[in-house]
């Protein structure tokens, strides 16, 4: 036997023990990394929940929780659908092209219903949640104020269809969840329709 | 050491002479005890003119010991779940005996200890402390600073107050500004659809076990590299250049211990009577360490009239609002902290130290301190359009230092500072233009002045005076007092 030190063959061992070491840490990473996605039971609470609007009266909103996150259905009367069209030239996205709501709301009033909207209250900027001023030309906003949405927390603004104004801090309208109505009284939010063969599981921003 | 040298000074563990003297040498013999102490504390030689600004680094980890002890304490009584948590935080409080002291004591030293980290850090940049052969001692201590972030934001959501709750939102989501992984990032951060109970738990075993090892991993990082390279100070001269032959112990330099462990002290003193009487008559500061809305148990239907991290994140947080665009915004307030890091590599001027700096650098300095200040106070403000430009100007200033200390790192021509001066206004301008909406034109117009002072003082002034920009010469040796009057020390060499 050679007394001399391969070291083109010491070499090889050291990288080649390197990276199968390195891989090793890597694989052993995996579990402790997706042990911090949401669990079983965090994905089954976050199923699908059912809000009765029933008793809603015109200009109402009702708020719910699906996923921790407000789960809101308002009654729009028709002076507000008819305001809609009206902002469209100060909108960022006034024709919904952003993949922020199913394809079965992209519509002029984002909704299945016209005069019923449904529609998650956390605002694309920060994720706060806005505040309800349907009235035109609410003080706390402005004279000019059309009536919507008001994120208190870096004034970002809404339409009543949910659609994000220019010139503010938001990017994207407020995110439509994918709901469906079980009867006339009862929206279910989670769900696509019976018959839909949409895709769609949740728009680009909460 | 031969033996007939006459002992100067007492041993420092040798008070009782006998048995304990026995005791030490059994030790040594196994654990570096003694040659530990002598290297890192009895003959870790400091510079002989440290000022009052030198006692924050040790008030510092005075306040990590009291985090880690106060937090310990308040564990035992804390209970991290979304149930639970609000009404633990209230039972510590009322009914755990001193439970109220013990969570004052963490909540204002949490305060206290970003007060003291952003002087310790101004110390730093004012004495060039960040400069070679000192830059890996600065990142330690920048990535200290990004921990302490991170700890301080995990533990906030702690509470599960209304602030709590929506602060967390607010800044996870930022983690959504990541293009293409962004959302897949959140959720598994929140490790939920929302911020939940599930959140709050995982914050809880960050901030009580991993953050806390990680920070201490960096302290002693940050004190071996100290202790390598030796301590700057406010001369900014090196005090290893000029050693006593005979010994080879600095000339400017005295023992760390007793001189600065006493001189510490007196710090120590005057930081816990100012701790304390926070502690007992203002623990909430008005609303500024502990605020009012989180008085309120979290509640996922209702935000706060208004969102805003603790003061702390003040600054940070109005640079991120400044920016009427989420990704944007993001990368600011990314970038304002990471340029930190690179301090050492933009601030290249060869003299370290603030008093041998050009008169204008003294005040580009304050300058700075005062942006960050503001910024700070605009981040608690409620984002009126006033707030926003006003927070966006100074944004600007923010980071028009770090192109001014890069300018003033060595002597420039007259066309580098106008062309410097030319391209810096043509950028703000070019932002102007961009982010223009007739409704602020006003406002926007006279603001522009803001950043336009800025530079017509520091960039395009040197250009016609270039000794504003030039240092005055360094001492060879620290100046102290006595060597002041005879001047000695300076002209002997």
């Amino acid at each position: 036997m050679s007394e001399e030190i391969d070291q083109s063959k010491r070499h090889f061992l050291t990288v080649a023990t390197v990276v199968v070491g390195a891989i090793g840490v890597c694989v052993t990473a995996v579990p402790f990394v997706t042990s911090m996605n949401p669990s079983a039971k965090a994905l089954a609470l976050g199923g699908p929940t059912d809000i009765d609007f029933s008793k809603i009266e015109p200009g109402a909103l009702i708020k719910a929780i699906w996923r921790n996150k407000p789960a809101w259905v308002v009654q729009r009367p028709q002076a507000a659908l008819a305001q809609l069209p009206k902002n469209d030239p100060l909108l960022r996205d006034p024709n919904s092209e952003e993949p922020q709501q199913p394809p079965y709301a992209k519509n002029a009033w984002r909704s299945i219903k016209p005069e019923l909207f449904v529609v998650i209250g956390i605002c694309t900027h920060l994720g706060c949640t806005p505040l309800y001023v349907p009235q035109p030309g609410d003080p706390s906003v402005g004279p000019t104020w059309p009536g919507g949405f008001h994120c208190p927390c870096h004034g970002s603004l809404y339409d009543l269809a949910g659609r994000v104004f220019k010139n503010v801090p938001a990017p994207l309208n407020l995110p439509v969840p994918r709901h469906r109505y079980l009867n006339d009284k009862v929206v279910r939010i989670g769900e696509n329709p019976v018959g839909s063969h949409s895709t769609y599981t949740g728009p680009l921003v909460w | 050491m031969s033996a007939e040298e006459p002992k100067l000074k007492r041993d420092y563990l040798d008070v009782t002479g006998g048995w304990l003297h026995g005791l030490r040498e059994w030790i040594d013999a196994r654990f570096p005890m003694s040659s530990f102490w002598k290297k890192h504390v009895s003959e870790y030689y400091a510079p002989k003119n440290f000022n009052f600004w030198y006692f924050f680094g040790s008030i510092a980890l005075l306040i990590l010991v009291n985090q880690i002890l106060t937090g310990i304490f308040l564990a035992m009584n804390y209970q991290p779940s979304a149930t639970g948590a609000f009404a633990s935080v209230e039972y510590i409080m009322r009914d755990v005996d001193w439970g109220w002291l013990l969570r004052y004591m963490h909540s204002v030293g949490a305060s206290m200890f970003f007060v003291v980290v952003y002087l310790h850090m101004f110390r730093g940049v004012m004495y060039g402390s960040f400069k070679k052969p000192r830059e890996l001692l600065w990142i330690f201590g920048v990535l200290i600073y990004v921990a302490l972030m991170a700890e301080a934001f995990m533990g906030y959501l702690l509470p599960w107050g209304q602030m709590s709750y929506w602060g967390a939102n607010v800044i996870i989501s930022l983690f959504g500004a990541i293009p293409g992984i962004g959302n897949t990032i959140e959720t598994w951060i929140k490790g939920d659809f929302g911020v939940s109970g599930i959140t709050l738990n995982r914050f809880f075993a960050l901030h009580v076990a991993a953050v806390p090892l990680v920070l201490l991993g960096l302290v002693l990082f940050h004190l071996i590299a100290l202790h390598e390279v030796g301590s700057n100070n406010p001369d900014g001269v090196e005090i290893k250049k000029h050693k006593d032959p005979a010994t080879g112990i600095p000339l400017d330099g005295i023992p760390f211990h007793p001189y600065y462990t006493i001189k510490d002290i007196t710090g120590v003193i005057v930081f816990i009577a100012i701790f304390s009487a926070i502690i007992f008559f203002a623990p909430g500061m008005h609303g500024l360490f502990l605020e009012p809305a989180n008085f309120e148990p979290a509640n996922p239907l209702k935000t706060p009239s208004d969102i805003h991290p603790l003061w702390y994140f003040g600054p940070y947080y109005a640079i991120l609002r400044s920016i009427p665009n989420k990704e944007l915004g993001a990368l600011a307030l990314l970038v304002a902290v990471v340029i930190l890091f690179f301090l050492p590599w933009i601030d290249r001027n060869p003299v370290k130290s603030i008093r041998y700096r050009g008169p204008l650098y003294r005040w580009v300095l304050v300058l700075f301190a005062v942006t960050f200040i503001v910024l700070g106070y605009i981040g608690m403000q409620l984002a009126t359009l006033f707030w926003a430009e006003i927070g966006q100007r100074l944004s600007e200033l923010y980071f028009l230092f770090f192109v001014t200390a890069w300018v003033y790192s060595k002597p420039r021509s007259r066309a580098f500072l106008v062309g410097t001066f030319v391209v810096v206004m043509i950028i703000i301008s070019l932002l102007d233009w961009i982010s223009w909406a007739p409704s602020i034109a006003h406002l926007k117009l006279w603001s522009w002045l803001i950043p336009f002072g800025y530079c017509l003082i520091f960039l395009l002034w040197p250009a016609a005076m270039p000794r504003l920009m030039q240092p005055k010469p360094v001492p060879e040796r620290v100046r102290t007092k006595a060597r002041h009057g005879t001047h000695a020390g300076v002209r002997a060499e």
